[in-house]
């Protein structure tokens, strides 16, 4: 009781401070991408504090009680569901092969692979990819958007925002379980806390590399974000050396 | 005695140009096996042991890049108003920062397998990419992708890139507000400042 009281206040604390350097923040000449740096630099503090006391810790322990196995199952799980996501984003980019790549991988896996448990197809050849609606509208033509940092989601932009709602309400999983909301809720979350498991090991990697640790997150994103949309081969930036 | 001379003289000759002549993704596949086989013997390193990773990468590893060229890229459009000295300086620091982050890696590593992806590449090339993926059992795989030029030196890594992104573009804008604020000479600050905050981070861990 007392605890969550303290965290409370704690959040609360934080959401005053970044509000008030949103209000303070006014950068010049920052990134292209990143007209709104004072509002993502306040939630970017927020998400920091809010993962300090609660997401990392949950990440944690996650990480500490599965065992390898579990993990890689529930990994393989999430990911057999993507499939469903990927066929239809690879359809709607008119990536017809990729698309049938990915019905046959649920097929296998949803069957031989025990609902997704394991993931049979990989080892049979077929890739796995990873799209998304968000990758979607960018084939389709907005591929620029500016930079959006969301508390407990993350660093996302306002394109991929827009994607990410669609991509939670075209999930099965939002409408399987629809006569228990907690247990629904925790399914929708589970990925999210897999996913910061996974990067637990690179926390160290970002602390010690970055010199302004938001401008590091936000540009690796935006970088990232450029590779998934050109599937993995992005055209090399200039060099900008003149 | 002449004869044993140039004898010796052809031998380091076409030695030098077998080196000069690995092929970039021979050279990558190399040297990733050479270091990956070392760590996997090494308890040290694999307890952690930073100085050690630092001697592993220094010896194997560096000889490979262009840390110049890595930092002008890093520097982006303000590296040709920094003097021959900055540009020195900078080179110097930025390496250290590379090194330091990086190497603890190895020290993290346990079961990922290098895959080496198909690599083409046209005779005249002198800029190339090759292709890697770690592959660890119960994670996605990760995309690691080195850039390589030639030089009259062989082929020299000059950019990194995990997942799409690049680990020297990837300091652009961080570089750029440094150099907004306190000019190249503020830049170079900053980082002898990182650097001197993680040589601490290494002493503590150390001392414990």
């Amino acid at each position: 009781m007392m605890k969550s009281r303290t965290m409370k206040r704690r959040v609360t604390a934080l959401l005053a401070t970044g509000l008030l350097m949103s209000g303070g923040a006014a950068l010049a000449q920052g990134n292209p991408n990143d007209p709104y740096e004072g509002f993502n630099r306040a939630m970017f503090a927020v998400n920091e504090g809010l993962d300090e006391v609660a997401i990392k810790p949950i990440a944690q322990a996650y990480d500490f009680v599965t065992p390898l196995p579990v993990r890689a199952g529930v990994g393989d799980f999430f990911s057999n569901i993507a499939d469903i996501r990927n066929a239809l984003n690879n359809t709607l980019q008119g990536k017809m092969a990729d698309a049938g790549n990915d019905l046959g991988r649920l097929l296998i896996n949803s069957t031989v692979g025990i609902f997704g448990l394991f993931d049979v197809a990989s080892e049979l050849g077929l890739e796995r990819h990873d799209e998304d609606f968000g990758q979607t509208l960018a084939v389709w033509g907005w591929d620029n958007s500016s930079f959006l940092f969301w508390p407990v989601v993350g660093p996302k932009t306002v394109r991929d925002t827009g994607g990410l709602v669609v991509d939670i309400y075209s999930d099965p999983t939002w409408y399987t379980l629809n006569k228990s909301v907690a247990a629904r809720n925790s399914l929708v979350a589970l990925p999210f806390v897999d996913v910061r498991a996974s990067l637990l090991p690179s926390d160290k990697v970002v602390e010690e590399a970055a010199l302004d640790k938001y401008a590091y997150v936000r540009d690796a994103y935006l970088q990232r974000r450029r590779n998934q949309i050109f599937d993995g081969r992005p055209p090399r930036l200039e060099d900008d050396l003149d | 005695m002449m004869k044993k001379l140039i004898a010796l003289l052809f031998a380091t000759f076409f030695a030098s140009i077998a080196l000069a002549q690995e092929a970039p993704d021979v050279l990558v596949k190399r040297v990733t096996e050479e270091v990956l086989e070392i760590v996997r013997k090494d308890k040290e390193i694999q307890n952690g042991d930073t100085s050690r990773v630092l001697e592993l990468v220094d010896a194997k590893v560096l000889p490979n890049f262009n840390f110049p060229h890595m930092t002008a890229l890093a520097v982006g459009k303000d590296w040709r108003k920094a003097t021959p000295a900055q540009q020195k300086r900078l080179t110097g620091e930025f390496q250290e920062l590379l090194v330091r982050t990086y190497s603890n890696a190895l020290t993290s590593y346990k079961n990922q397998r290098v895959v080496y992806k198909p690599f083409k590449m046209n005779a005249g090339d002198t800029d190339v990419l090759v292709r890697t993926e770690v592959d660890e059992p119960g994670r996605k795989p990760v995309q690691l992708d080195y850039s390589l030029e030639k030089l009259d030196a062989g082929w020299k890594v000059y950019d990194v890139t995990v997942a799409g992104i690049s680990l020297v573009t990837n300091y652009r804008d961080q570089f750029a507000q440094e150099v907004r604020s306190g000019g190249i000479d503020g830049l170079i600050q900053s980082l002898v400042t990182k650097n001197k905050s993680l040589q601490g981070n290494v002493a503590k861990a150390d001392g414990k």
